[in-house]
């Protein structure tokens, strides 16, 4: 399966992140799983006119091209012209070239919420007036349009995150290479429901001081972060938490907040990013699938039987009461 | 006379673009362009001053932890905050890990590749640089890629994830680590130590470290020309004289890496100029940006402070043909990386190096490759100086009002933050990225930028489109163009 990788308007930290995918063999890994890269900037040898040689040839149709990976988010400004980013040595903007090769493209990937939404590019004013491949934060449409389908019949496939983990460019990808990958496989956003059916709070070693409610009130705390510290772990789409990264980690495992960069418009939340917008002292973004009534009685209950270990426990940096050592059996 | 546009340039971070005058086979002129903006100095304005904290480590990602340490460091300096020991440790292991990863990227991954080209096949050892270095196959740059996997695994237990870990506070790391996972740490910094020890060096770290002088690298490069990669190297530098290609601007600036709790630096900074072969002190006041050769307004005041510097772009600008602005030291095209850490540092082998040759292909390369000796030995240290039990991040608040400073280095050379926060928001955020001082375009004077003066003479072969010296050269300063104009 052919692959062509491009980068446009993002940082290049999706590709870092897949470079740490989790194999002995990275080159050997995604060989073993069918997948050719045709051109990676950070990975192939091709360099100048070569690269732009096989650029023509695939936007000609004189090679195949399985799958368009693009990376970072696409510049349509200024006033349309997509001048804020020309691809090098071509004279034309990246925009063009994204069209013409997604037309040719039998499956279409966003690596990245840039590439998927806008994402962090899109922040602020929006100078470079910023969208994602098919979206617009959460609005269809974005560079190729609502209508838009690949060769295969499929939307473009979103593997968002910022970055993304690197097992969910390799799963979707090996499921492309593998033809095993159907509409089905996509969320109503239309990423892979392989990592996107899961909410980061699920496996969040914090998940005994949410249950009562022994909540962080400072960087470092090792209570939940819901309350004070702007977690919105309970609402996004994610595997953070099971599926972990770089070895043994997740965003809350190191201490801070899920700032929900899977979904769309994470990077404008209207609120400060580490602190949890309240209504009358209760989370405005309550736990998906969860009815206020029920949250705010739950809480206050759970809050009264908190144990004193859970407690203290949630405002430091390390255990300052651990837990009992009973001398009978356990029953 | 000819013209040649060189571009897509790959394995460098980022879209990159040169335009090079062509004379009597050489280089005679160059002018560098960095052909993507994304302007995150206007996406930060009117924002939270902590929110910085997730912006700008997605400026980049491949270094975003020393976008992240530059900003806490900022925000520290507006708030008054000093870290505890612990946060210190933590936050140099952190960055050490991506600064050290980058070394190992860029030489494995980014640089070594172009000697596999086709174009070097009739010298002696091209059979066994395509074994090590092809891309897709070789051997030592799979090792390298499995090393780096393992290495970043630190990065998982500290900082949660990489790249864009928000681990990194003003008051110190929001990760605390127990006695145990201490353990486990160094002896993933051993199995790093191991890799280079066996593949890179073939010799103990400490050895490498210590070479004198060019005398003494040379004469234990003779032992074994082709044992470790660095070795290899080197017998490459003698066949094709990278020693003398890409010749630099020969002033050098390091803001100072890895700050200790007592104050110092683990690297101290300042100014190297290697015609008099003499440290200065920095004056950070004397840092400015000229955007005459920018799409970039200039404000009709020359070149401007970071702390009042302006970034707004104005496309259709004339004269301008990059994104980048050009950062001058009073003035002064420097050139900024591992290369200027080492000579600031006082790292003998490297002063004497570029005593013989100057800021090089060679040098360049050389000066990363002993930064990764010196300072893993470094990193079993922070580790060891950490106390569990003791606090890692003190909390911190911020003025309403007021402005701070955050220089620290990233892997490729001197990043600095300005922040200026009035009623509580930011009014105004200035980057100066490694490679906006590197890939600087020229300044008001006309004077090239260090890249720019770096290309000329460099040779062009007969029909070369994209010139492999002229790659060398590129890849030699690890450009990031995406820090570049952010
Ligand atoms: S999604 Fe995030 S990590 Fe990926 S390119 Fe965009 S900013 Fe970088
Ligand atoms: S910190 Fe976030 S993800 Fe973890 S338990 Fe609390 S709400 Fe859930």
């Amino acid at each position: 399966m052919n692959v062509l990788w491009l980068q446009s308007g993002g940082c290049g930290g999706c590709s870092m992140s897949l470079l740490c995918a989790d194999t002995t063999d990275f080159q050997g890994h995604l060989r073993d799983g069918g997948i050719q890269l045709l051109w990676h900037p950070s990975l192939s040898l091709a360099s100048g006119e070569e690269v732009i040689e096989l650029l023509d040839a695939l936007a000609a149709g004189n090679t195949l091209l399985d799958v368009l990976c693009v990376e970072g988010s696409l510049l349509r400004g200024p006033n349309g012209t997509g001048r804020f980013h020309m691809l090098a040595g071509t004279g034309l903007p990246m925009i063009d070239w994204v069209k013409r090769l997604a037309a040719r493209a039998k499956h279409v990937m966003a690596v990245g919420s840039c590439a998927a939404w806008g994402g962090i590019t899109a922040g602020g004013n929006n100078p470079t007036d910023a969208c994602g491949l098919q979206f617009e934060d959460d609005q269809l449409g974005g560079l190729l349009g609502a209508a838009f389908r690949s060769g295969s019949g499929l939307p473009v496939i979103n593997v968002a995150g910022c970055p993304t983990h690197p097992s969910w460019i390799t799963d979707t990808l090996m499921a492309l290479a593998a033809n095993t990958f159907n509409a089905e496989d996509l969320d109503p956003l239309n990423r892979p429901r392989s990592y996107a059916d899961q909410l980061v709070h699920h496996g969040c070693t914090r998940n005994e001081y949410y249950e009562f409610k022994a909540s962080a009130e400072k960087p470092s705390d090792l209570g939940c972060m819901m309350e004070h510290m702007g977690c919105k772990g309970t609402q996004v789409h994610a595997d953070c938490n099971i599926r972990l990264w770089n070895g043994e980690g997740s965003c809350t495992r190191g201490g801070y907040a899920c700032i929900a960069c899977t979904e769309p418009g994470f990077q404008e939340p209207g609120h400060p990013f580490h602190e949890t917008p309240k209504l009358a002292g209760i989370p405005i973004g309550l736990p998906t699938d969860m009815p206020k009534a029920w949250f705010v009685a739950l809480a206050s209950l759970s809050k009264s039987a908190t144990p004193k270990r859970v407690k203290n426990n949630a405002v430091a940096d390390h255990l300052v009461v651990r837990p009992a050592v009973r001398k009978t059996r356990l029953k | 006379m000819s013209r040649l546009l060189v571009g897509p340039f790959n394995r460098v971070e980022g879209d990159l673009e040169v335009a090079l005058d062509i004379a009597d086979g050489r280089v005679s002129s160059a002018q560098v362009n960095a052909t993507m903006y994304r302007g995150f100095e206007q996406i930060l304005q009117g924002k939270e001053p902590h929110d910085a904290l997730v912006y700008v480590p997605r400026i980049c990602g491949i270094c975003s932890v020393s976008q992240s340490v530059a900003s806490a460091r900022a925000l520290a300096d507006l708030g008054g905050i000093t870290m505890p020991p612990n946060g210190q440790h933590a936050t140099n292991v952190i960055l050490s890990n991506e600064n050290l990863a980058d070394h190992l990227t860029h030489f494995y991954l980014f640089f070594m590749p172009d000697f596999a080209r086709p174009v070097y096949a009739g010298h002696a050892w091209h059979a066994e640089a395509v074994r090590r270095f092809s891309p897709d196959y070789g051997e030592q740059v799979r090792a390298a890629t499995a090393a780096r996997q393992r290495w970043l695994t630190i990065m998982g237990t500290l900082g949660g994830k990489w790249p864009h870990t928000q681990s990194i506070e003003p008051g110190g790391s929001t990760r605390a680590i127990d006695s145990a996972e201490r353990v486990r740490l160094l002896a993933k910094v051993r199995e790093f130590r191991s890799f280079l020890e066996r593949q890179l060096f073939a010799a103990p770290l400490e050895a490498v470290a210590s070479l004198p002088n060019e005398e003494a690298l040379w004469n234990w490069h003779a032992q074994d020309p082709l044992a470790g990669d660095l070795r290899f190297f080197l017998t490459l530098v003698r066949d094709l004289s990278l020693q003398s290609l890409g010749q630099g601007p020969g002033r050098y600036l390091s803001y100072g890496a890895y700050a200790q709790p007592d104050g110092s630096w683990a690297l101290p900074g300042g100014v190297w100029r290697a015609d008099s072969a003499r440290l200065d002190v920095l004056d950070a006041a004397a840092i400015t940006e000229d955007a005459t050769h920018a799409w970039l307004a200039e404000g009709g005041k020359g070149p401007l402070h970071p702390l009042s510097g302006i970034t707004r772009p104005e496309p259709d600008k004339r004269g301008a043909y990059t994104w980048n602005k050009a950062p001058r030291l009073a003035g002064e095209v420097v050139e900024t990386g591992a290369i200027a850490r080492q000579l600031a540092g006082g790292q003998s082998l490297v002063r004497d190096a570029v005593a013989h040759h100057g800021g090089t292909v060679y040098t360049r390369v050389l000066a990363r490759l002993i930064e990764l000796a010196r300072v893993v030995p470094m990193v079993e240290d922070w580790l060891q100086g950490i106390r569990p039990g003791e606090a890692f991040c003190v909390p911190s608040s911020l003025p309403e009002d007021g402005r701070g400073v955050g220089l620290g280095e990233a892997a490729r050379g001197s990043l600095g933050h300005w922040i200026v926060v009035q009623r509580g928001r930011i009014a105004n955020y200035q980057i100066v990225a490694p490679t906006s001082w590197n890939f600087s375009p020229r300044d008001a004077a006309g004077t090239p930028g260090a890249l720019e003066q770096a290309l000329v003479n460099a040779s062009v072969l007969d029909g070369e489109k994209t010139p492999i010296s002229v790659q060398h050269i590129v890849r030699s300063f690890d450009p990031c163009m995406v820090c570049t104009v952010h």
